[in-house]
């Protein structure tokens, strides 16, 4: 679940002592991470234009047709590539209608808690003191505490839905964000500019909004990033625990639960989801290893 | 020490507090609780004569010191399935959980601490790729699927081991090899980072300028001190091993307060739910607390930073 990790489970270990050596200079741009890039391409195309992609409905039951294998398989046809549900819903088109329900939930969530965290963060490392200190308890009491289970009673309370999931994550992942974000402001907070705009005049607002946000985009980008194929994870995992977008609707997590009873007779039922989620979440983290190493090195233990 | 363990302890206890009140709020933010526990066919009379039992219909301020009140006395309500104080089902379900928790993160730290420092020791040899694909493909796989696999392979291709439910030792392997594989990706990437931290210190190369065997210095010198991150992280991982333990039971048939959890979320058992948090919550607010203690014992220096 949640192997909650994304990129890695922790929120701070101690600097790489290759860090520096190991990055890659700037000529490296031509190594892109090419399988990771496709995975990612094709994901994309195929959440935008699922509707064109998939050849019958997500939703379409069709009980004559039911647990079909795949077409490889005997048994199988042409007419269910990757064969049929229980309800005899074809699993390609379900995979590929999926693929957008986790991409949304992943920009949104992503977008909430990151934002939320940035701006923690920069409040903490800024202001610094005691609302720094205060700050900094909540993240680490939030960090060491399985925040999934705060995620699990508000599915329960709010009842499950996209904005649910969306709150869900937020609280799971903000404080990676501001730990992180935080470390960076007391760097740029020391830092000429900062001093001079401050005896110019600027309001703390200010000073946060204009000088040390631009200063602290390249690592919330490259956090945004790693964080991608976790978000997608923990979407999975709580759609797996029941608690995330409700069926009908196909979401990767929740095929994967549906065909946990099934998997003696149907074994296409929770593999094929679970690869997909597998190779998405593979293909988003070295793409995000390959933007941090490029644009913020430092980061490189995050 | 003693201010250290003073302070430490009425932090766990704020903590604690705020976790009682999100616990409390929710459930009432979000319309009446009553709702949550009312089946859909319910009347009106019903909906009354719950608020009226539950206390429901009493001003908040009334119903909050209720409700704490009644967490200090071990009273968390009534799980609506099972018709049991909820308190009682999870101590009776937690020893499962007790015997499972452990072995994994056994496990994890067996696997990981050497993995780790030879990937370390090795840097940039098929060892080091070897480990850091594996870390790469483990952060990647999600655990329930990887416990259905598992189950596929060994339990229903091979027919080697037991898919479900508790029993003999055979039943352990399984649900060990989830849980650990949960951690071990990630402990592995921290003790490689931190023995080649270690490596480049001054101490170790006076150990190797002394012309001790690379066995001494790596196992004495270097490794010692790069475990103190992962003790650091303790509390980290015990986070993440309550989280895995919800998805291995769940996957597992496992009878223990995962799994608890995972039938509180599915039959939308509020009160179950809300107590299982809370007396989760006690043990990993205890077990970080206990860990925190031991190591600035250890440490003199954690006790004043």
């Amino acid at each position: 679940m949640a192997r909650l990790e994304g990129h890695l489970p922790f929120p701070a270990a101690p600097a790489d002592a290759d860090a520096a050596e190991d990055v890659a200079p700037r000529s490296d741009f031509g190594r892109l991470p090419w399988t990771a890039f496709v995975i990612i391409a094709v994901m994309v195309v195929v959440a935008v234009f699922a509707p064109l992609i998939a050849p019958h409905s997500p939703t379409e039951q069709s009980l004559p047709d039911k647990l079909k294998p795949p077409a490889w398989q005997e048994g199988g046809s042409a007419k269910h590539l990757l064969g049929t549900d229980l309800l005899g819903r074809d699993l390609f088109s379900r995979l590929v209608y999926g693929a957008r329900v986790s991409l949304t939930v992943a920009a949104f969530a992503l977008l909430s808690g990151g934002l939320i965290g940035l701006a923690i963060g920069i409040i903490a490392g800024y202001l610094g003191g005691r609302v720094d200190s205060v700050l900094m308890r909540v993240v680490d009491a939030t960090l060491t505490f399985p925040t999934i289970l705060i995620a699990l009673l508000l599915a329960v309370s709010l009842g499950a839905g996209l904005r649910t999931i969306v709150i869900a994550i937020t609280v799971i992942i903000w404080a990676r964000f501001a730990r992180v974000v935080r470390g960076e402001v007391l760097g740029v907070r020391a830092r000429d500019f900062v001093s001079l705009a401050r005896v110019h005049g600027c309001s703390s607002f200010r000073i946060m909004l204009v000088h040390i946000v631009p200063n602290v985009m390249n690592t919330f980008m490259v956090l945004l990033t790693l964080h991608i194929g976790f978000v997608i994870i923990v979407e999975a995992s709580l759609s797996f625990l029941g608690a995330g977008i409700p069926p009908p609707t196909p979401s990767w997590g929740q095929m994967v639960a549906d065909g946990r009873s099934h998997i003696a007779s149907a074994w296409w039922l929770s593999v094929m989801p679970g690869a997909a989620i597998m190779l998405v979440v593979l293909a988003f983290n070295l793409f995000g290893d390959w933007l941090r190493d490029w644009l913020d090195p430092r980061l490189r233990q995050v | 020490m003693q201010r250290f363990i003073a302070r430490r302890v009425a932090q766990s206890l704020g903590v604690l507090v705020v976790l009682a009140l999100v616990v409390f709020a929710l459930a009432r933010v979000t319309g009446n609780p009553a709702d949550l526990l009312l089946p859909e066919d319910a009347t009106r009379d019903d909906r009354e004569h719950l608020l009226k039992a539950l206390g429901l219909d009493r001003p908040l301020h009334e119903q909050l010191v209720k409700f704490l009140s009644g967490a200090l006395h071990g009273d968390l309500g009534t799980s609506i399935r099972y018709r049991r104080p909820a308190v009682e089902l999870f101590m009776e379900r937690l020893p499962n959980t007790l015997t499972l928790v452990p072995l994994a993160l056994i496990s994890a730290v067996v696997i990981a601490i050497p993995l780790g420092l030879l990937a370390a020791v090795y840097r940039g040899t098929i060892i080091d790729r070897l480990s850091g694909a594996i870390a790469v493909l483990g952060i990647a796989t999600p655990s329930f699927w990887l416990g259905i696999i598992l189950i596929y392979v060994f339990s229903i291709q091979l027919g080697w081991l037991p898919s479900a439910r508790m029993g003999g030792p055979a039943h352990y392997i399984l649900p060990t090899i989830t849980l650990a594989a949960f951690l071990v990706a990630g402990m592995m990437r921290l003790v490689r980072s931190s023995v080649l931290e270690i490596l480049d210190t001054e101490y170790v190369k006076l150990a190797r300028i002394k012309g001790l065997s690379q066995t001494v210095v790596i196992w004495k010198h270097c490794l010692r001190n790069a475990l103190i991150p992962v003790v650091t992280l303790f509390g980290v991982f015990f986070a993440l091993l309550v989280t895995g333990a919800i998805v291995t039971e769940t996957v597992f048939a496992w009878p223990g307060v995962g799994r608890l959890t995972y039938e509180a979320v599915i039959f939308r058992d509020y009160p179950l739910l809300q107590a299982v948090i809370l007396m989760k919550g006690i043990i990993v607010l205890g077990v970080n607390l206990g860990v925190d203690i031991l190591y600035a014992y250890l440490d003199p220096r954690v006790r004043y930073a």
